[in-house]
């Protein structure tokens, strides 16, 4: 008897879902990527903005490179990162401590889940963080640099 | 007669004897309404291919055997009306997330392992009241409800299917077994909590979850166990700082004239 | 109930990321409203960034911002490597390893935003 079970795990690709799934995997999913892009951005932050302990010439000479659109582009996708990160973050932390779930209910058919629950909460953080990445990109493309 | 629709059904088919990976097989399918998943298969098994595998018992949706991927989505084959899902192509492929063992049938018993270890049973530390019980717990409707709609769980895998985590994380505990873990500590009749606390908060825990929501999406019985989990996650950190109070259900105070009948002995095991 | 402590403090670091960080936000990338840079012009001028850098506030919340950013980005990066599935003895390692590096750098942050200060102060 055969008993060569096949391992029918996902991997990443199950992290990505495909299709017709709710819009909330979608945003674990940018969560993640927009968290690991902040985290790279951030590590290198920390060794750029600390020249300013050299003083005045130095940091305009590093200021002198980062001048450059592709790195004012960059520094947009980062604030679009950080606005998207920061406030389904916000939602995360009201749904994660319990407090956007609701109670349990008897489940009566057609069921609504806490998903349901949540998606108030979800529109209007996905509504401030779009008014976020307009107020940025204005800023940043259309601001005085 | 209903005159009915014709349809292609795609079968992934593994057979651990002959194939390496699992490969697709192409069907066609007269659907009338009403005919779900679970009698396309049998239809298919009884005219078309008497060789494919798939595991059903109550086809009632009570059971929780008949789990499987019907057109990317988890669910139950036996309360899926095929019309419901599509009028052109039905594509069935088993339950991701866990081995495979035979074209549609995946093994589920590592996460019964899990339900198990886990402790999901009522437990007291009044150990006498509990092997030898001499009156019923005191639970309030309010106290039931807070718990209720965890106890619906067939455990038939959709939710870990769904799981974004358990896609990779071969030791996740994932979210049927946390729903029921948590049932278990809320209910106000038990008082192991912080055994299965510790368990559930370990590495590989609880904090596995990221809250896609998808297990609570698929449930084919409205559990819900995004939101047990989360509501354990508050527990836990409630627990964390001190603030958290477990009353234990207390037992009903015995009446002065009520006299016992005596126990009945379990019979012996038979294996 | 060490991982209870570390998703807990977690989370607060990401709501003290997101009150100090959201006002660094609105200094830098919503500098119209003109928060803390009284030169006006770019934001990264010299001016601006001195009077941040001297700016006692600024100072203290640069550092505790710090502290919470690296703690809260790296206990992420942990559980997305900790979901791949390695063994229990890269799990210990790769632990250690974050906090070692999580010091180096909070470190290094902490050094530049009393330099930059005292920098200003000396002129």
């Amino acid at each position: 008897m055969a008993n060569k079970q096949f391992d029918n795990h996902l991997g990443i690709a199950g992290w990505l879902g495909g299709g017709r799934w709710g819009i909330e995997r979608y945003l674990y999913i940018l969560h993640r990527l927009t968290g690991l892009g902040i985290l790279s951005f951030f590590l290198l932050h920390i060794f750029a903005s600390s020249v300013r302990m050299a003083g005045p010439e130095s940091w305009n000479a590093a200021m002198a490179i980062l001048k450059n659109p592709i790195f004012k582009l960059g520094e947009f996708f980062v604030f679009v990162a950080f606005a998207f990160h920061a406030l389904n973050g916000l939602r995360l932390i009201f749904i994660e401590l319990g407090l956007a779930v609701g109670k349990a209910e008897e489940p009566i058919f057609p069921y609504k889940s806490s998903v349901n629950t949540q998606r108030p909460l979800m529109l209007i953080v996905m509504v401030l963080c779009a008014i976020l990445i307009l107020a940025g990109g204005y800023n940043t493309f259309f601001g005085s640099h | 007669m209903e005159k009915g629709t014709n349809i292609t059904v795609f079968i992934r088919r593994y057979d651990p004897e002959k194939d390496t990976a699992p490969r697709q097989q192409q069907y066609t399918l007269e659907v009338v309404r009403g005919m779900t998943v679970l009698d396309g298969l049998h239809m298919i098994k009884q005219t078309q291919d008497p060789t494919i595998n798939f595991r059903f018992s109550c086809r009632m949706g009570v059971c929780g055997s008949c789990g499987m991927m019907i057109n990317g989505v988890p669910g139950l084959s036996c309360n899926t009306q095929i019309l419901d899902v599509t009028t052109t192509a039905l594509t069935l492929a088993p339950l991701p997330n866990f081995n495979l063992i035979k074209d549609l049938v995946a093994d589920l018993v590592p996460m019964f392992g899990v339900v198990r270890g886990l402790q999901t049973y009522i437990q007291r530390s009044d150990v006498e009241e509990m092997e030898n019980p001499t009156m019923e717990y005191y639970q309030t409707p309010h106290q039931l409800e807070e718990f209720l709609q965890f106890t619906y769980c067939i455990k038939c895998g959709s939710c870990m299917a769904a799981c974004p985590t358990m896609a990779t994380d071969r030791e996740y505990l994932g979210p049927a077994p946390l729903a029921q873990a948590y049932r278990y500590n809320i209910d106000s009749r038990d008082d192991a909590g912080d055994a299965r606390r510790d368990l559930v908060a370990g590495s590989h825990g609880i904090f596995g979850c990221h809250y896609a929501g998808e297990c609570s999406n698929v449930c084919p019985k409205g559990v819900d166990p995004a939101r047990a989990i989360q509501l354990m996650k508050k527990d836990l950190v409630l627990r964390y700082f001190g603030l958290a109070k477990h009353k234990c259900a207390h037992v009903h105070k015995k009446p002065d004239k009520a006299s016992y009948k005596p126990k009945i002995e379990a019979p012996p095991f038979t294996v | 109930m060490k991982e209870t402590a570390y998703w807990t403090w977690f989370i607060i670091a990401g709501i003290v990321i997101l009150v100090f960080a959201g006002l660094h936000m609105v200094v830098m990338h919503l500098s119209m409203l003109g928060v803390f840079n009284p030169e006006g012009g770019a934001v990264t001028d010299w001016g601006n960034v001195a009077f941040r850098s001297q700016n006692q506030f600024l100072a203290f919340t640069y550092i505790i911002l710090l502290g919470a950013a690296l703690y809260h980005g790296f206990y992420g990066l942990r559980t997305i490597v900790f979901e791949l599935g390695p063994k229990k003895s890269f799990q210990d390692g790769f632990t250690v390893l974050l906090w070692i590096v999580g010091f180096i750098l909070f470190g290094i942050g902490t050094y530049s935003a009393i330099a930059a200060k005292a920098l200003e102060t000396a002129l």
